[in-house]
């Protein structure tokens, strides 16, 4: 059997279902035991604007998406005009026959730079600006196009199931769509339908309706559709697969490992993961009571930060949850946290900046405002998940790190993370361990918060404990946490502090700190959500005969410098991939190894990675035809 | 044993001006503490930044003092955390209605059961003099370089608008009532609020002790030596009995025009009650079943090193 790679795109005006068009496609896909990741691409808009999903789906384990779309189907036709030539020479578009003579002035949403790419690129093919020209050129590349009238489907369907009420139900396009590709790709219906059944199980009649949309469209394109040079009938289903959404996985590690407080503003692309903690805030917990988790929506990011820091301090493990614009007003905070040495954990999902940037896209743009964020010399973890898996487990560590060292730990997770939908192993609670760290119970009398220890860490005592009382202050401070501005005393607590980062380098164990993936001639370092298309990308390679090593980094401060540069001793070319402008992790990789970076490949233009682009750049490198610095621009 | 007033004090040197109104207010707080027998480890002051910063570390209970502006939000992390807690928060009127006045807000919209206590003299004293919020238009204290160019916050009215369940105004000088008042807004159910007005020895010369002892309006009026009254010997009624739209409004907007009473006649007391709002730890109750019994606080979330939650239900709604 031959090996199956396949790449499927809708798309639609934002509001239009899309995403959940996706979601069903995506489950019967891993239903029928493929392997799937996907991801959503939209502005920042609620209504109109272009919204698209790629869902790749193979039979091997897979962590990123590719820059060929075997078959795409769109209802409307901005979605044909973005995005015809991302489909492969012997791929298949499935759209509305009503569209094709729609020209591209017709399309309001289609923005004044990409209209004028467009008809560059129409002019010097000779068509004309509408979709029965680009669609032309589709069908002189070889792609098999299936016109279909999504509004004759429905009118025959309202027939059918004497529903007049059918007619107009626009709302189903995107369920049409699903059924068409899933009929012409021959999938088997059943997954499908129970699906259906699964989304609308409180509406029994709508799911119905759907039901028989789901049925006629697909039963359609089997009889109607000419064959597709794909058909995905199944294959061997692995035991103890999920299918997750990209912020499920440090969601599901806050419920797990004990964080009893969310507190958040609303910001994209981090909201999703606090209201989906908030949705199960009640926990079903081991021959106990069930325990819960409280979510707080604040008036903006100081105020959940200063709740996320007011509830560290009576025990909780406490978070909050953020993007680039809240974290950048969260940092006097965690200067205070710094100094207080007070355990909090700050989920960072980063998106494009500078300033809003580009809200809704992605981009690794934040480590080094994360490394430095703060004025004053405290210290604090930056920690880098690399995939959703990954998060979970991580975020077990984050909350044992924060209260080991007592510092604030910033977990670096990204858009293309958050808005990923994905199957792996499922999450095993059991392998993520508890540690508080000097967290007191009971305290004797004459305690002293920031009591000098052999260590560097205090026993830390709670609000409300017996005799646990204490002192906080933004200001230096003695041990009992009392202002001091005693010079000998001062840099006495200064090096207490300080001396966390060796500490944390010394305890931490190495496989927490950086995963190498092999170290060849050419090894490429990288962080967060880089790893996936760059795990794809040196498997191709390998195929090719050429291997490629690779280390991710995971603890980015403080910076494992002598490991790391120990791991890269016989590497002769490094190359830095990062989804930024100036390639920061290079920058502090050069600061603490205290050697150049050989090539960047980095992008920044606000889309994820694909696999293809980063073989691409890698092969390019590998045959000396590379820049010193490759720019990444795929997706649309 | 019963706690005593000393053992609410810390031995921290307390370096505020002589003369100046905090240390009426701290004493006030000590007294109430006493008065009501809170366990020491069982109460915290948080505090902002600012002369009146340093109170926390004066007060022999669990004392967090905090950023400029941002009492409030570490405040209510704690009382939602560990709702058992007896939260104490205190500011300057700079801290609280300039850089914080977000947060006061919001923390009006919020409710929860916990105290809030500006020091309130008109002057970012620490910084030497500059004017703050509650400072008029037009007024002109020692150090500024020029007459006052903003109008002035009106604290009390900012509270009653914002949600704030208990407002009152107490006098440093008149260290017994501000006791009084401090044990009703710590004992009130829901967010309290105590504008507590506060001379400035060094840097506002205009509401000095003298002025609020009317000690100007001596010639005028012989009858009366001081500017301050109090609400409650004015048969002033501020609680809210019934949870109708008529009485609220009505108490509401008394508590607003009493608000506005400044210059020769100044009223201190209680403005506004209502205790038929619900505190936030009550909104969790109802949406948490057992949020009051195993809050955050409280919970045990291991067993053995390794988690005790079980997600097993919400993994099998994921597997493929």
């Amino acid at each position: 059997m031959s090996s199956i790679d396949f790449s499927w795109l809708i798309g639609g005006p934002q509001g239009s279902g899309v995403e959940s068009g996706a979601n069903v496609f995506s489950k019967v896909c891993a239903a029928m035991g493929y392997q799937v990741f996907g991801k959503r691409e939209f502005y920042s808009n609620i209504k109109g604007e272009h919204s698209y999903f790629t869902v790749r789906i193979a039979d091997k384990k897979i962590h990123s998406n590719i820059n060929d779309v075997t078959l795409m189907v769109s209802f409307d036709a901005e979605t044909i005009f973005r995005h015809f030539n991302e489909v492969a020479s012997n791929g298949g578009i499935i759209y509305d026959s009503e569209l094709e003579g729609i020209d591209t002035e017709k399309v309001h949403t289609l923005d004044a730079p990409f209209k004028d790419r467009l008809h560059q690129y129409l002019e010097s093919k000779n068509k004309p600006f509408t979709i029965a020209g680009v669609l032309e050129i589709a069908k002189e590349k070889g792609i098999t196009l299936y016109p279909v009238s999504f509004k004759n489907i429905l009118e025959k369907l309202s027939e059918e199931v004497g529903n007049p009420k059918l007619r107009g139900l626009v709302r189903m396009y995107n369920v049409l769509g699903v059924s068409l590709s899933l009929g012409l790709i021959k999938m088997p219906a059943d997954p499908l339908l129970n699906s259906l059944d699964d989304i609308f199980s409180k509406k029994p009649k709508i799911a119905e309706i759907n039901k028989q949309a789901a049925n006629y469209s697909y039963t359609y394109a089997k009889n109607n559709f000419q064959n597709f040079n794909y058909t995905l009938t199944g294959t061997q289903k692995e035991s103890g697969t999920i299918l997750v959404q990209g912020f499920q996985g440090t969601a599901l590690g806050k419920m797990v490992c004990g964080c009893r407080m969310q507190s958040y503003y609303p910001i994209t692309p981090a909201s999703d993961e606090s209201v989906y903690l908030e949705s199960n805030e009640i926990l079903e917990i081991i021959d106990d009571r069930p325990g819960s988790t409280v979510v707080i929506q604040t008036e903006d990011e100081i105020c959940a930060i200063g709740m996320t820091i007011g509830g560290a301090l009576t025990g909780t493990r406490s978070a909050t949850c953020t993007s680039g614009p809240g974290f950048a007003l969260m940092t006097e905070m965690l200067g205070w946290a710094g100094i207080n040495e007070v355990p909090v954990v700050i989920t960072n999902y980063q998106r494009s900046g500078p300033s809003t940037g580009l809200p809704t896209r992605h981009g690794q743009d934040d480590l080094l405002f994360a490394v430095f964020a703060g004025h004053g010399d405290f210290p604090k973890i930056v920690y880098a998940s690399g995939d959703v898996e990954e998060s979970f487990y991580d975020t077990g560590n984050c909350f044992n790190y924060a209260d080991i060292f007592q510092v604030p730990v910033i977990h670096m997770m990204d858009k293309f993370h958050a808005s990923s939908v994905l199957t792996c192993d499922r999450f095993d609670p059991q392998k993520i361990s508890i540690n508080r760290g000097k967290l007191l119970e009971k305290v004797d009398n004459d305690y002293r918060r920031f009591e000098f220890t052999d260590d560097g860490v205090s026993p830390r005592s709670r609000l409300g404990i017996d005799n646990g009382v204490f002192w906080n202050t933004g200001d230096e401070s003695d041990e009992y946490g009392h202002i001091s501005e005693d010079p000998v005393l001062r840099v006495k607590m200064m090096d207490k502090r300080m001396s966390r980062l060796d500490l944390i380098l010394k305890q931490i164990p190495q496989s927490e700190q950086v995963i190498s993936f092999g170290v060849e001639d050419y090894t490429v370092i990288s962080w967060g959500s880089a790893k996936g298309p760059i795990l794809d990308a040196i498997d191709m390679l390998k195929k090719e005969g050429i291997s490629i090593g690779y280390i991710q980094l995971k603890l980015i401060h403080p910076f494992p410098a002598y490991y790391v540069s120990t791991l890269l001793k016989d590497t002769k070319t490094i190359i830095d991939i990062e989804a930024n402008h100036s390639g920061q992790l290079g920058k502090i990789f050069k600061q603490n190894v205290q050697r150049d970076i050989d090539y960047f490949i980095l992008k920044y233009s606000g889309r994820a990675m694909t696999s293809t682009e980063v073989y691409d750049s890698l092969k390019k490198i590998i045959e000396n035809k590379a820049n010193k610095r490759e720019v990444l621009m795929h997706g649309a | 044993m019963a706690l005593k007033l000393a053992d609410y004090k810390t031995d921290v040197h307390n370096d505020w001006c002589p003369g100046c109104g905090d240390f009426g207010i701290v004493n006030a707080i000590q007294m109430a503490l006493a008065e009501m027998g809170i366990e020491r480890d069982k109460a915290v002051m948080f505090s902002g930044v600012g002369c009146s910063g340093k109170t926390s570390h004066f007060i022999n209970t669990y004392g967090i003092h905090t950023l400029h502006g941002r009492v409030l939000t570490f405040a209510q992390g704690a009382k939602i955390t560990n709702p058992e807690m007896t939260v104490v928060a205190v500011g300057g009127d700079g801290d609280g209605l300039g850089i914080g006045a977000g947060h006061f807000v919001a923390a009006g919209r919020r409710n929860v059961d916990m105290t809030y206590i500006i020091f309130d003299n008109g002057v970012y004293g620490l910084t030497k003099g500059q004017a703050s919020p509650t400072l008029k238009l037009g007024e002109k204290t020692k150090s500024l370089p020029s007459p006052n160019t903003n109008s002035n916050v009106n604290p009390i009215g900012l509270a009653v608008a914002s949600g704030f369940t208990f407002v009152a105004r107490g006098y440093s000088y008149d260290v017994r009532h501000l006791k009084d008042l401090i044990i009703k807004a710590v004992n009130h159910k829901g967010l309290s609020f105590l504008d507590v007005l506060q001379p400035c020895p060094t840097y506002n010369d205009l509401n000095t002790r003298d002025w609020y002892a009317g000690a100007d309006l001596v010639e005028e009026a012989q009858q009366r030596h001081s500017r301050i009254y109090k609400l409650e010997e004015q048969g002033y009624e501020p609680t809210v009995h019934y949870n109708s739209e008529v009485e609220v409004n009505e108490k509401l907007s008394q508590a607003l025009i009493k608000s506005l009473e400044w210059g020769n006649k100044i009223p201190i007391g209680i403005f506004y009650k209502n205790e038929l709002v619900s505190p936030y730890t009550v909104r969790l109750q109802d949406k948490i079943p057992n949020y009051l019994e195993n809050p955050p606080a409280k919970q045990n979330i291991s067993k053995n090193g390794h988690p005790n939650t079980d997600i097993s239900k919400i993994l099998d709604s994921l597997e493929v």
